[in-house]
C-alpha cells in the first residue's frame, strides 16, 4: 500500500501542455526530490479537465484545490505552503466576485456540467489501465459479453436514445442493426478520429484523456454486429492521441481484455492505430474508408453504404469517438438514465468546445436541451471584457451562426437545425459585436474550398465561385446581384454535391445572409465593412485637430505613406496605405481614427487605374 | 535507406500512409523525394503516378525540400478570430520568408494549416511535434529564438 | 484476466491506490503542520502515521495535513475524524505517541484520553 498522502493532478491536455503543463511537473520532481517529498506525493499527468482558459490547472486532493494559470515560479511555493504546511495559495485561486474558489467542484465553470463521456477527464492518469478500472473500467465490457448476447447489446442502445455525436446524429443503434443483418465472412468497426471541424477539440481530448474508454466502447460496438477487427484512424496531427491510444491497446492486450475469448466468452478482438495525413474530408466516412485502404480520400455515392459495402467492400460501422464513450456508461448506468437527460430526441449529454470571444474558453460536457444562454452566460462565463455578444457559430463550417434572438433556442438536433444551424461535432465559436461576419463567412469557406477533394463539380467548382463572390464583395467591388447569386449557389452546392462537405459547407455563407444580410449590403451598396474588420472597406484618417505634428506615425509607417509637418500636421496618402493601423497604435495623442468606407481619394485612384486598364481585381 | 522503412510494413497498399510519413519524418528535409517514390512503387507494386496522387492529396506531405523545423500556423477561423494574422505577420518578418518558403539556413520553413485542434488556446501553432498556444508576438519571438539557438 | 471477479479484485486494489481522490474513507487524520507544528516534529508524526497505516494495510484511512491550528504550545497537534462521531485532537504528540493512537483508536475504536486536548469541531 502507498506512503502517497497527496495526489497532485497535472492537466496535460494539448492545451495545457501548450502552455507549459510540462514544464510544471518537471519543476514538481525536482522541488520534491530537493524537499525528500516525492514518497508522499503522487504526481498524476490527466487528461483535458476542461477548462482552456485557466491553463495550466492543478488540482490537489484529498481537499480538491483548484489552482489556474499556474507557473513553474510557482511550485516552490504550492509545496512550501500546501504540501508541507497545508496552507494552500489562495493567489492562485479562482476568484468569483470577491470570493476564493478553492475546490474544483465549486469552479462555477462546471456546475451545469454533467460529465459522462469526458468523466474521467482530468480525472485520471491516462496511461494507467488499472486506473481506468478503478473508475468502472471494462464493468460495461464484461455484463456484456457474458449476460447479453448481440441483439440484446443493441436493444440497450436503443432505448438509450444515443445518436452520432459526429455531427450526422444518426441513431447508432439503426448503424449496427443494419451491420449485424449482414452475412459476411468478416465485419468491421471504425473509430473516426479525424477530427477536423476548426473549433472542435473533443475527441481528442477523449483519445488523449480516457483512451480506454474509446477501447472499450469499441468493442461493445464489435460485439453487438460481429466484428473481429477494430480501426482507430486518428488525424496525424494529434501525436500524443496516437501514442496513448497504441499505449491502451497494447495495455489491454496484454491484460487479455483484447484478443482471444475475452472475459472467457467466444468474443475475439483485436485493434489497431492508423492514422491520416491531413485532409479535413477524411472525416466524411467513405473517404475515411478509403484513406484506411491507402487510397486518396475521395468520398464515393451513398449507397452502396458503409454498413453493406464498407472497408475493403465488408460491412463497416464507422462510429465517432465521442459515440464510442458514451458506451460504457451506458451500460453500467443503464440505457434509462442515460435517456433520462436531454429531449424529446435528443438523449443524453454533448461535449462542447467552447471558442472564440467568450471567457471560459474550454471542453464542456452538458445535457442535451440546454439553452444556448445558459451553455455560452453560465458555462462560458459571458463575453471576454466589455463586450456584447453578437453571433455564435455552432457545428463548424458545416454549421450556421445563431443570433441574439436565438439564445433560448434549446441546445438540440432538431431546434437547430430549424433555425439554419447545426449541432455539428459540438465546436461552439462565439463573437463579439468588433467581429464582421461577412468576413467569417469568407474565412468558412475558405477552409472549405481549401479541404474540398476536388472530385465533383458542384463543390470543386460551386464553392470556389462563391469564395470569389465574398472576396470581391470584402474588397470593394460587390455587386447589386452578389447576394442573390451567392443564395442560389449555396442552394445548389447544397443539393448536388456529392457528400457532406459540399453539402454543408455553404451553411455559414447562407446563415450570415440570413441574420446578417445588413452587413452584405453596406459591403456593397456603401462600400464600407461597419465592423471597420475588411482592410479594403475602411481606412485611417488624423484628425488634424488633434494631431501634434509628432511625425511619429510617418516614421512608424511601413510602407511611408505619411507625410506632413509639425506645423501642417500629418496625412495619410490613402491610396498606398495598407491598412496595418501601426500609425493608430503608435500615435501618443489617439489622433487617428479607423474610419468604415473607402476614402474618396481611393476610389477615384481605382477608377483611374480602371480607366487606364491597369486595375486587376 | 528507403527500401528499409519500407520492409518494416507488409507490402500491401493500404500501408502507403504510413511509409510515406516514415519516410518524410526520418528525412532531415522533412519531404518525399522522386527517389523515394520510385522505391515505394517497386515495394508495393502500385504504379508511381497513384503515390503521386496519394502523396499530393493529403497536406501533409511535401515533394519538395524543406527545413529542420517545420512551422504550422493554424488559419482556420477559431485561431483566425484571436489574431493569427498578427502572429503570421510576425513570423514572417521574423523569418524573411513568405508561407511555403523554407529559410536560407535550411532551419524553418513557414506553413498555414487547418485547424489544428488546440482552439481553446487560440491562436496556435506546431512546430514539428510540438504544440506552442495562447500565441503572442513576443511569445513567438522567444520560440523562435530558443529553437535556433538549440539547433546551432 | 479471464472473469468478471478478477475485473473486480483489480478494481479494488485500484480504488485503494486512488482513494485520495475520492472512496470510501472511515477515519481522516489530519496532521497540523504548520510552521511551529514542523518545528515541533510534525512531519515525523506524519511519516510516522504514514508507515503505521500502510503496513497495517487501513485502506479505509486516510492521512493529510493542514495549516497552523493556533494551538503552538500543544504541537505537534492532530485531529481525528470520523463520519458520526466527535471529532478528536491529540496534542503534544511524537513518533510513539502516534503508533498508541493508530492501534488504540484507529483500529480498536478506544480513543486514548490522556492525549487529548480538545473534542468536538
Amino acid at each position: 500500500m502507498s506512503l502517497k498522502r497527496i495526489d497532485l493532478l497535472i492537466c496535460c491536455g494539448s492545451g495545457c501542455v501548450s502552455a507549459g503543463a510540462l514544464k510544471i511537473k518537471e519543476r514538481f520532481h525536482e522541488v520534491l526530490a530537493q524537499q525528500g517529498l516525492t514518497n508522499e506525493i503522487n504526481i498524476i499527468e490527466t487528461g483535458c479537465m476542461g477548462p482552456c482558459d485557466y491553463g495550466p490547472v492543478l488540482v490537489v486532493y484529498p481537499e480538491g484545490t483548484f489552482y489556474k494559470a499556474v507557473t513553474p515560479q510557482d511550485v516552490e511555493e504550492i509545496v512550501g505552503e500546501h504540501f508541507v504546511k497545508g496552507r494552500p495559495v489562495q493567489r492562485l485561486m479562482l476568484r468569483e466576485e470577491e470570493k476564493v474558489v478553492a475546490a474544483q467542484k465549486e469552479v462555477p465553470f462546471y456546475q451545469k456540467q454533467v460529465k459522462v463521456a469526458l468523466a474521467n477527464c482530468g480525472y485520471i492518469d491516462p496511461e494507467s489501465l488499472e486506473e481506468y478500472i478503478a473508475t468502472g473500467g471494462y464493468e460495461a465490457l464484461g455484463k456484456a459479453l457474458t449476460e447479453l448476447d448481440p441483439q440484446q447489446t443493441i436493444e440497450v442502445v436503443k432505448r438509450s436514445g444515443l445518436r452520432g455525436r459526429g455531427g450526422g446524429g444518426f441513431p447508432t443503434h439503426i448503424k449496427w442493426q443494419l451491420v449485424q443483418e449482414q452475412k459476411a465472412d468478416e465485419k468491421f468497426i471504425v473509430c473516426n478520429g479525424d477530427e477536423g471541424d476548426p473549433g472542435a477539440f473533443m475527441d481528442r481530448s477523449l483519445l488523449e484523456g480516457d483512451p480506454h474508454r474509446i477501447l472499450e466502447g469499441m468493442m461493445l460496438a464489435a460485439y453487438a454486429i460481429g466484428a473481429n477487427k477494430g480501426y482507430f484512424y486518428i488525424r496525424a496531427e494529434y501525436p500524443l492521441a496516437i501514442k496513448r491510444i497504441r499505449n491502451a491497446i497494447q495495455q489491454a492486450k496484454t491484460a487479455g481484455l483484447m484478443g482471444q475469448d475475452i472475459f472467457g466468452t467466444a468474443f475475439n478482438f483485436e485493434a489497431e492505430v492508423r492514422t491520416g495525413a491531413g485532409a479535413f474530408v477524411c472525416g466524411e466516412e467513405m473517404a475515411l474508408i478509403h484513406s484506411l485502404e491507402g487510397q486518396r480520400g475521395n468520398p464515393t455515392p451513398k449507397p452502396p453504404y458503409p454498413a453493406t459495402n464498407g472497408l475493403w467492400g465488408k460491412p463497416t460501422v464507422v462510429n465517432n469517438v465521442e459515440t464510442l464513450a458514451n458506451l460504457p456508461t451506458i451500460f453500467i448506468k443503464g440505457a434509462d438514465w442515460f435517456s433520462s437527460m436531454g429531449t424529446a430526441t435528443s438523449k443524453g449529454t454533448k461535449v462542447f468546445a467552447l471558442t472564440g470571444d467568450i471567457r471560459n474558453t474550454g471542453l464542456v460536457e452538458v445535457p442535451m436541451g440546454i439553452t444556448l444562454r445558459e451553455l455560452i452566460f453560465d458555462v462560458g462565463g459571458g463575453m471576454v471584457g466589455d463586450h456584447q455578444f453578437k453571433a455564435v457559430q455552432l457545428g463548424g463550417p458545416s454549421g450556421g451562426c445563431l443570433t441574439k434572438e436565438h439564445l433560448d433556442v434549446p441546445v438540440d438536433y432538431e431546434s437547430l437545425k430549424a433555425r439554419g444551424a447545426m449541432m455539428g461535432s459540438g465546436g461552439v465559436i462565439v463573437m463579439n459585436e468588433q467581429k464582421c461576419m461577412v468576413n467569417v463567412a469568407k474565412f468558412f469557406m475558405e477552409f472549405c474550398v481549401d479541404e474540398s477533394c476536388g472530385k465533383c463539380s458542384p463543390c470543386r467548382i460551386g464553392l470556389k465561385q462563391m469564395y470569389d463572390i465574398l472576396a470581391r464583395i470584402t474588397a470593394g467591388e460587390g455587386t447589386q446581384d452578389d447576394i442573390a447569386e451567392l443564395q442560389r449557389l449555396g442552394e445548389a452546392v447544397s443539393k448536388l454535391s456529392l457528400c457532406g462537405l459540399g453539402q454543408s459547407a455553404p451553411n455559414p455563407v447562407l446563415s450570415t445572409l440570413r441574420y446578417f444580410r445588413d452587413e452584405y449590403e453596406a459591403h456593397i451598396r456603401d462600400k464600407a465593412c461597419p465592423t471597420k474588420v475588411c482592410p479594403d472597406l475602411l481606412h485611417f484618417m488624423i484628425d488634424k485637430s488633434r494631431c501634434i505634428g509628432c511625425s511619429l506615425c510617418a516614421r512608424k509607417c511601413p510602407v511611408t505613406c505619411i507625410s506632413g509637418s509639425r506645423e501642417d500636421k500629418y496625412t495619410i496618402h490613402q491610396p498606398d496605405c495598407i491598412k496595418c493601423g501601426n500609425c493608430q497604435d503608435v500615435c501618443p495623442v489617439k489622433a487617428i481614427d479607423r474610419i468604415p468606407g473607402m476614402h474618396a481619394d481611393v476610389l477615384a485612384h481605382r477608377a483611374e487605374l480602371t480607366k487606364n486598364n491597369e486595375y486587376e481585381d | 535507406m528507403y527500401l528499409d522503412i519500407c520492409k518494416k510494413y507488409a507490402p500491401d497498399k493500404d500501408n502507403l500512409i504510413y511509409i510515406l510519413h516514415e519516410i518524410q519524418d526520418t528525412h532531415p528535409q522533412h519531404y518525399i523525394s522522386e527517389e523515394a517514390v520510385q522505391v515505394v512503387a517497386d515495394y508495393l507494386k502500385v504504379p508511381p503516378n497513384h503515390i503521386f496522387g496519394v502523396l499530393t492529396f493529403y497536406t501533409m506531405y511535401s515533394t519538395k525540400p524543406r527545413g529542420a523545423n517545420i512551422i504550422r500556423l493554424c488559419e482556420s477561423p477559431p485561431c483566425y478570430i484571436k489574431g493569427s494574422d498578427n502572429i503570421l505577420r510576425k513570423l514572417k518578418t521574423i523569418l524573411g520568408v513568405n508561407t511555403g518558403e523554407t529559410t536560407k539556413d535550411g532551419l524553418f520553413t513557414l506553413e498555414l494549416c487547418a485547424c489544428l485542434g488546440v482552439c481553446g488556446n487560440a491562436p496556435v501553432m506546431m512546430i514539428n511535434n510540438d504544440v506552442y498556444g495562447d500565441l503572442t508576438e513576443e511569445k513567438v519571438e522567444e520560440i523562435i529564438e530558443r529553437i535556433a539557438r538549440g539547433n546551432q | 484476466m479471464k472473469t468478471l471477479a478478477d475485473l473486480k479484485k483489480i478494481r479494488e486494489k485500484a480504488q485503494e491506490e486512488m482513494k485520495l481522490r475520492g472512496g470510501k474513507v472511515r477515519v481522516k487524520i489530519v496532521v497540523g503542520m504548520g510552521t511551529s507544528g514542523i518545528a515541533m516534529g510534525a512531519r515525523e508524526v506524519m511519516k510516522t502515521f504514514l508507515e503505521e497505516i500502510s503496513n497495517r494495510n487501513l485502506t479505509d484511512v486516510l492521512v493529510t495535513q493542514t495549516g497552523e491550528k493556533g494551538l503552538s504550545s500543544l504541537e505537534p497537534v492532530v485531529d481525528i475524524i470520523e463520519e458520526g462521531k466527535a471529532a478528536v485532537t491529540y496534542g503534544n504528540m511524537t513518533p510513539d505517541k502516534v503508533r498508541k493512537v493508530v492501534v488504540e483508536h484507529i483500529v480498536n475504536g478506544r480513543v486514548v484520553s490522556e492525549y487529548v486536548v480538545a473534542t468536538g469541531s
